[in-house]
């Protein structure tokens, strides 16, 4: 299912002393089954334009355009729902969502909302819970004696019981463990790759960036500054850090090796493998000095 | 929905009103509310207008805000406004139906009470519109310190308001966010039959009950390890001061007090 934005804006509390402008003059487009991160610093928009993505939020200008459905500030409200379905959103946090008594429960509750029963809810969850890295133990017991990343885990499997075809995650790594963060990129990774997922990743870590999509977007002051391949944004670091954001940890790498070495790289490197591949093709045979 | 939470919100200004002592504003809101019992005839309602439209005047902030303080109760003062039409008894017989009777009293009733209703909201408005939240516990702080001798928890009351005003915008944020949430997980806020409306109240209501005990838990110890101890010998950082300004708005009550003696019949 393919996202439009066309110069889409949005205002809070417009009319009053109040307003303030989040976003505007959005252009973007997200393309079904591709990876798609946002970046941007702290109030740079995301936030907003995460909420436009499944119509939590109508733009208060431009149109938004989700698989064949059009919102703009007139569209009404019916039918919003089989939307929310289809694009399902991974909160900041998510943990905070849970509330019932057990696990089960709780990822079942998505479903049922949508029309499953009860037991189609539970065998959802039972399914899932491998997934995120649980087990069928937890069915029963209550969410909040569960650890911060058990949480996480569950809440997360509360959004993919929805079966969504696009996955939006609003840094749902934030708060791990470095082990924690991996496995869960990983399990989304896979979702994408195996079941064809499109996913929207907003996220500070340039290295998941580099390392899981194939498109990225760089927001602003709540503007689309660029929108590209990561190979391509990546080369600009200088830019980059302007936006007040970096490059991913093989590209600084890769840059040092350039200067200590007047080494070029023909392909910026964006994950470990094809670093340590860029720079075994450039050891000399013999094992003699480098450069 | 968050967007349209205008009533009781402070709006940053500049005016005469803004700058007064907030027990200047609170005493003198009180005082109105007390004395507007005082007016009975149309004379004494009209200077309570002309007072009260001078004041709004006077804070410099578009009137539209002082009209949307009254539209959430605009049900409940028409509910009482029809009653009195309808029970006071009068002399002056305008129409007669069946049981009901409606007497020329009992419409003047109507609209007296509908202007105390307006008064009081405009006043309170007023009060709130101008004053920050935390000067405005400062104030009650201030006016309940002679309860102390009687063992009142003056200070402990005081900041348990500060502390709750504190965090209605921070809990009006994380409302917003679980109802996202949820509302993404499906859940329709505000449609269905009352049942289905009240079940889906619950996922909203208990994840915002376990984030606020654990706030409430993180904020004690956040307060305990910079040392705090309690109100005792304890220093303010906004001091209140009385200004000439502040003498001559409670004169000017006291002035309207006087008035409505003379005017009311």
């Amino acid at each position: 299912m393919d996202i439009r934005f066309q110069e889409v804006g949005y205002t809070y509390q417009k009319g009053t002393p109040f307003e303030s402008k989040a976003i505007y003059d959005i252009d973007l487009s997200i393309k079904d089954g591709s990876f798609t991160s946002i970046v941007g610093h702290t109030g740079s928009g995301k936030s907003t334009v995460l909420q436009h993505l499944n119509a939590l939020k109508k733009p208060t200008e431009g149109t938004v355009t989700i698989g064949d459905r059009v919102i703009t500030n007139l569209s009404d409200n019916k039918g919003l729902k089989s939307l929310r379905k289809k694009v399902g959103i991974v909160f900041q946090f998510p943990e905070a969502q849970l509330f019932e008594e057990t696990v089960g429960k709780d990822i079942a509750f998505g479903p049922k909302n949508f029309g499953a029963t009860e037991e189609e809810g539970l065998e959802k969850a039972r399914e899932l819970l491998p997934l995120v890295g649980l087990d069928e133990t937890f069915m029963e017991r209550s969410p909040f004696d569960l650890s911060g990343g058990q949480m996480r885990r569950v809440a997360i499997a509360g959004v993919l019981a929805l079966e969504p075809e696009v996955l939006v995650l609003d840094e749902p790594t934030a708060g791990l463990d470095p082990q924690g963060r991996k496995e869960i990129m990983i399990m989304f990774y896979n979702l994408y790759k195996n079941k064809g997922l499109t996913i929207i990743l907003v996220t500070h870590q340039m290295d998941d960036v580099a390392a899981y999509s194939d498109h990225m977007i760089v927001l602003e002051k709540g503007t689309v500054m660029k929108e590209g391949h990561p190979r391509e944004i990546f080369k600009e670091a200088g830019w980059l850090a302007s936006m007040q954001l970096g490059v991913p940890s093989t590209v600084k790498f890769a840059h040092e090796l350039e200067e200590k070495f007047q080494w070029t790289f023909e392909s910026l490197p964006l994950t470990t493998d094809e670093l340590a591949e860029q720079i075994i093709d450039r050891l000399p045979s013999n094992g003699g000095d480098l450069a | 929905m968050m967007d349209k939470l205008i009533f009781g919100r402070y709006i940053p200004g500049d005016s005469l009103i803004h700058r007064l002592d907030p027990r200047t504003k609170l005493l003198g809101a009180i005082w109105f509310i007390i004395i507007i019992f005082l007016a009975n005839n149309w004379i004494s309602y009209a200077a309570l207008v002309i007072f009260v439209l001078t004041a709004v005047k006077l804070t410099q902030i578009n009137p539209k805000f002082f009209i949307n303080g009254v539209k959430p109760l605009i049900w409940l003062i028409l509910f009482t406004v029809i009653l009195q039409i309808l029970f006071t008894s009068g002399q002056t017989i305008w129409l007669r139906f069946g049981p009901i009777v409606i007497s020329q009293e009992g419409v003047l009733n109507g609209v007296f009470i509908f202007l105390r209703f307006v008064l009081i909201i405009f006043m309170s408005t007023i009060l709130t519109l101008t004053t920050m939240p935390l000067s405005l516990t400062d104030a009650i702080e201030f006016l309940l310190r002679p309860f102390a001798a009687i063992r009142m928890p003056v200070h402990e009351i005081a900041l348990m308001l500060s502390i709750a005003l504190r965090f209605v915008p921070t809990l009006m944020d994380e409302t917003e966010k679980i109802m996202n949430a949820q509302r993404a997980r499906g859940i329709d806020f505000g449609e269905g039959n009352i049942y289905q409306q009240m079940k889906s109240i619950v996922p909203l209501l208990i994840p915002l009950f376990v984030s606020s005990f654990n706030r409430a838990e993180e904020l004690a110890t956040a307060m305990e390890a910079r040392g705090y101890k309690g109100g005792e010998g304890r220093t303010k950082y906004r001091q209140l001061s009385w200004e000439g300004r502040d003498t001559a708005v409670m004169l000017a009550f006291a002035a309207l007090s006087v008035v409505l003696f003379i005017l009311r019949t």
